[in-house]
């Protein structure tokens, strides 16, 4: 029971991008459809999974004066292996998520992870962490993403169902993407807001 | 004449914040007074003009020769974070006056991933055979950085206004602030074919 709290906690009471609004950046820049908002979001996924893992493993042998360094260390090896993974096995997705996936390094969800969770709890108890933060982060990405990729290219992970006559271009451009997000954030809190 | 059209560029029509998602975190974060928004802006030019000379020496003289350039992610950051610190140390020692204004973005740099983005980009975007590979590239920091700078200002100028107005309970905060930088980044694409 304990252990499923943990899971689900990162998907709905804290979730990294709607409630947390933690690693803004990744959100706004890649979500022009749903598939590179899931692409982006499984990424981050493993690297939280990873480097939540192997630092909970550290945690007694870092010292506390360089833990944040060591971290962050941690974090851009397993960043560039899943860089060089994307690279290899699914370049077209590499090509459109392009700087973001280096860029995990410095997204605020992970070290925030290391910090807040992994420095203090058993390594399955992080792996589970790793796994809820990051399934809450690749479902907030994919929302936008779809609802961007609806609104602008009138499609759904490619599959074209309105004509492109009636898309509403600027979704898909930068402004976009702060506007989508601006307004199911505010969504989201008007329904929790009216749960309380 | 190459770098005049570069410089306007990278300040109006790809604008690092509005247009390439990068720095959001502080875009959003220290927005709320125009004082501290110029005083972050003016934090964030220093270390990314410092970050990308130091990060784009170490790209020509040490990772290519070497054929390491897998490295590049871990290196980058780990330079970045050192070269933060070491600022801070500096300043604290040499100038306490700057030190005052500008000492508390300072740690909030290392994580912005406008610095990291930056450095990243210009190994992509600069050929080191096709000469003046430093120059271009600090050329290019110095133009991203006045191009947050004038972003974050901006932005805060229009939050001020925000702070008198009625805002609906689960839009305030973060949502309308997005809205707004929406708005915003649709006035900066009428910049858009300006300069290729």
């Amino acid at each position: 029971m304990k252990k499923l709290k943990i899971l689900f906690n990162g998907i709905l009471k804290e979730n990294p991008t709607f409630v947390l609004v933690l690693g803004m950046c990744p959100t706004l820049g890649v979500t022009t459809s749903a598939f590179n908002g899931f692409g982006m979001g499984i990424a981050t996924l493993f690297v939280l999974m990873l480097s939540n893992m192997l630092i909970s493993l550290l945690k007694n042998f870092i010292p506390d004066m360089v833990r944040i360094p060591a971290f962050i260390v941690v974090i851009a090896t397993f960043v560039s292996i899943v860089d060089l993974l994307i690279q290899g096995f699914v370049p077209a997705l590499g090509e459109s998520l392009g700087l973001f996936i280096p860029l995990i390094v410095v997204n605020c969800i992970v070290l925030g992870r290391a910090e807040a969770f992994a420095s203090k709890n058993s390594v399955f108890d992080s792996m589970l962490d790793g796994i809820g933060m990051g399934l809450g982060f690749t479902l907030s990405l994919t929302l936008v993403g779809a609802v961007r990729e609806i609104l602008g290219s009138g499609s759904i992970f490619g599959f074209q169902f309105i004509p492109e006559t009636y898309n509403i271009l600027v979704f898909v451009l930068a402004p976009g993407a702060f506007i989508v997000l601006g307004f199911l954030m505010a969504l989201i809190r008007h329904l929790q807001q009216a749960k309380e | 004449m190459e770098y005049i059209l570069m410089i306007i560029a990278c300040v109006f029509v790809n604008n690092i914040v509005l247009s390439q998602f990068l720095g959001i975190c502080p875009f959003l974060g220290v927005s709320n007074k125009l004082g501290t928004a110029v005083g972050m802006g003016v934090a964030v030019i220093f270390v990314m003009i410092l970050a990308t000379l130091v990060t784009s020496l170490i790209h020509v003289y040490v990772l290519v020769p070497l054929g390491v350039e897998f490295l590049q992610t871990i290196a980058f950051i780990l330079i970045i974070a050192a070269l933060v610190q070491m600022v801070e140390i500096i300043l604290k020692k040499t100038s306490p006056s700057l030190y005052q204004a500008l000492g508390i973005f300072l740690p909030l740099i290392t994580t912005n991933c406008a610095v990291l983005g930056v450095a990243i980009a210009v190994t992509q975007r600069f050929d080191i055979e096709a000469g003046n590979y430093i120059l271009q590239s600090v050329v290019y920091s110095a133009s991203s950085a006045l191009g947050f700078a004038l972003a974050i200002c901006i932005f805060a100028g229009l939050r001020e206004q925000l702070e008198i107005v009625g805002v609906p309970k689960a839009m305030k905060g973060v949502p309308i602030a997005l809205i707004t930088a929406g708005i915003l980044a649709m006035a900066f694409m009428g910049f858009a074919n300006l300069v290729k």
